[in-house]
Formats: structure tokens, sequence, C-alpha cells
């Protein structure tokens, strides 16, 4: 396959990349990414990943566009408040390149479907609201060995971490279990400040394209949480295995993908 | 230019920076190592740049001729992927 005039042009500033080149730039073009959670983290990391050329993205979300996700949704604009999510940001990504197909899943995901809905991807972005959805991709992509980047963003903080099978810890090695249904505010409550989503969804588009190109060092093995108020960012060293983890230890206790009960949320991310 | 063997020519004048040398780029990367290109290129900016940026990406600058017509013709050996 070789370049349009109009390609060489769109992906210039990659090309000269010594990292990117041609070859990477083709490789972006056949590679696909699903993103599961259409919000404040999935709007900024859909964005990116389409302008930069990522061949095949897959978008999954139940919801509607509402008024109050505008302030950090920013796939989503004022005309697209009642249709749906995947459906607006499908046209968003459109827009920015051509170039990209775009699969929307229109729908929440759940212990009966997201097997079938990774088993296609070259990788996975969790830009969800909650715990239930963080476990469950967590466990499916362990048992589909398949890498994700997992983040969370609340009030004015962040994290994130990425996941390779085989080469570091997953997100139940460190969280082990979904907290208290109280323990944690829920969302609507919380709040969250708008760029939040842009700092920690562009960081997971990063990671979904360096894994792509095979570029760098991933946050394989460690958390990175960013505090905003404060201005820092914390590059925390995780245990290269977790021998007792439920899912990716020695013996496994969880071999089934498991529906945990929501709390009530608003969808903050 | 006889005494280089050239593997591919690639024609630079109709686009700008930093297209440029992304042509340029492209061309180098379809060739095997040790394969010489000819980049046909205008004078200026392109002169300055596009050697330069092959010798970063590990390219041997073996020759700029300049044309009667002022563009020039740079030789490039492929070096090592």
């Amino acid at each position: 396959m070789a370049f349009s005039n109009e390609q060489i042009e769109r992906y210039s500033r990659h090309i000269i990349l010594k990292e990117v080149g041609v070859k990477g730039q083709k490789k972006l073009l056949n590679s696909s990414v699903l993103i599961i959670g259409a919000g404040g983290l999935g709007a900024p990391a859909a964005m990116y990943l389409a302008a930069a050329g990522v061949g095949t993205i897959g978008i999954a979300d139940a919801d509607e566009v509402d008024l109050s996700n505008l302030q950090r949704q920013i796939i989503h604009s004022t005309n697209d408040v009642g249709k749906a999510k995947v459906l607006s940001a499908k046209e968003t990504m459109e827009a920015i390149n051509p170039d990209v197909k775009v699969n929307t899943y229109r729908t929440f995901v759940a212990s009966d479907n997201i097997m079938d809905l990774i088993k296609d991807y070259d990788f996975i972005i969790d830009g969800t609201d909650n715990f239930p959805a963080k476990f469950l991709i967590n466990d499916a992509c362990v048992m589909a060995k398949k890498p994700f980047s997992h983040a969370g963003i609340i009030r004015f903080q962040g994290q994130l971490m990425t996941y390779v099978p085989g080469e570091g810890p997953c997100y139940r090695c460190v969280f082990k279990d979904p907290p208290p249904k109280d323990a944690v505010p829920t969302c609507k409550q919380a709040g969250v400040i708008g760029a939040m989503g842009g700092v920690i969804g562009s960081l997971q588009a990063m990671e979904a394209v360096k894994y792509l190109l095979g570029a760098g060092d991933l946050l394989v093995g460690y958390l990175l949480t960013y505090d905003a108020l404060k201005m820092e960012f914390r590059k925390i060293k995780l245990p290269k295995k977790v021998k007792s983890c439920a899912v990716c230890g020695e013996h496994p206790t969880v071999t089934e993908l498991i529906d945990y009960e929501q709390a009530e949320c608003d969808g903050v991310l | 230019m006889a005494e280089y063997k050239i593997d591919d020519h690639v024609d630079i004048t109709d686009v700008v920076c930093p297209v440029t040398f992304v042509k340029a780029k492209i061309a180098i990367e379809e060739l095997e190592t040790g394969q010489i290109l000819s980049v046909h290129m205008n004078g200026g900016e392109p002169v300055q740049n596009v050697p330069r940026s092959m010798k970063e990406e590990g390219h041997k600058v073996l020759k700029l001729n300049k044309n009667d017509d002022g563009t020039f013709d740079l030789i490039v050996e492929k070096g090592e992927e």
C-alpha cells in the first residue's frame, strides 16, 4: 500500500519521526483499538487515535450525550445532546480523519458480551467510570491475553497503568477487589475537572500508539498518578508479579467473568 | 552523476517543508541498505535541511550536485535499518 499525497501530508509529522516513519504509520493504519466508554477519558483518546490514523477504532457505550457531559467530553458538541454517544463519537472521528473505520457498539460491557467485543482488537482502552466495569475489563483482557490501558479520574486526580499479558501486573494484582459500595463517593457527588480527562485520556492514547508501534517503554509494572492541584506526577513501581492474584496469579479463583453490582452513578468519566 | 549507480529517483521540487523530507524519507525507506537514491530538490530550505535530516536518519550523503536551473540533486546511500 503506497501513501496518497494527502496521506503523506496528513501524517508528515509522524513519518518524520524515526520511531514512526513509513513503516510505523502503516502499522497504525493496519491496527485496531477498542475504546470502552465514550466519556471524559474515551473522548480525547478516540480523537487522538483517529487523528493518528489508527485504521480501525471500536467505541462502546450505551449512553446518550447529556448536557452535563460537555464540560469534559470534548468529542461531543452541544448539537449532539440526546444523540447516542457512540454515534456522536463516530461522527467526530470520521470528520477528523476519513482514513479511520469506526465500529460502534451501543452497549455497556458485561460478562456476556465483553469477550466478543475485545476479541478482534489489538489494544483496549478502559475509559469507563465505575469499578465493576474496570474489574470486568481487566479480567476479560487477562483471560483473552489482550493488552489494555486502565485509567480513572476523579476531582483533580487521575491515574493510569498499562497491562501487557505476561509482562507485568494486572489491575486486580494491584487493587484486588472493587471497593465497598459507599467507600468511594459516587461520581455525581465527587465531580471532576474537565481537563483531567484530556490529560489522562491522552496518555492512554499515547500508550496505545506506543504499543502498536513497538516504540519506547510502556507503563507496565507502574501506576502513574497525577494530582493537578499539587501539579505532581508520581510513577509508582508495582510488583512484577503477584502470585496470589485472583485472576492472573498461580492459582486463580476468578475463572469466569463477574458482573459486580454497580453503584448508582451519573457517569462522571 | 555517472559515478554512482542510482537505484531510484524522487522529485521533491513540488512540495515544501516538511513534506520535502517526508517524500525523500518515504522513497529511501523503499530501498535496501546500500542502495542509492537521487533526490531532486530546489535550492534554499530543502538543500539546507534534507541532507542533514538524511544523515540524522543514518543514511550516507554521497554528493550534492548543483544543476544549471538552480535545482539540486542529492545522492544518498541508504544506511542500516
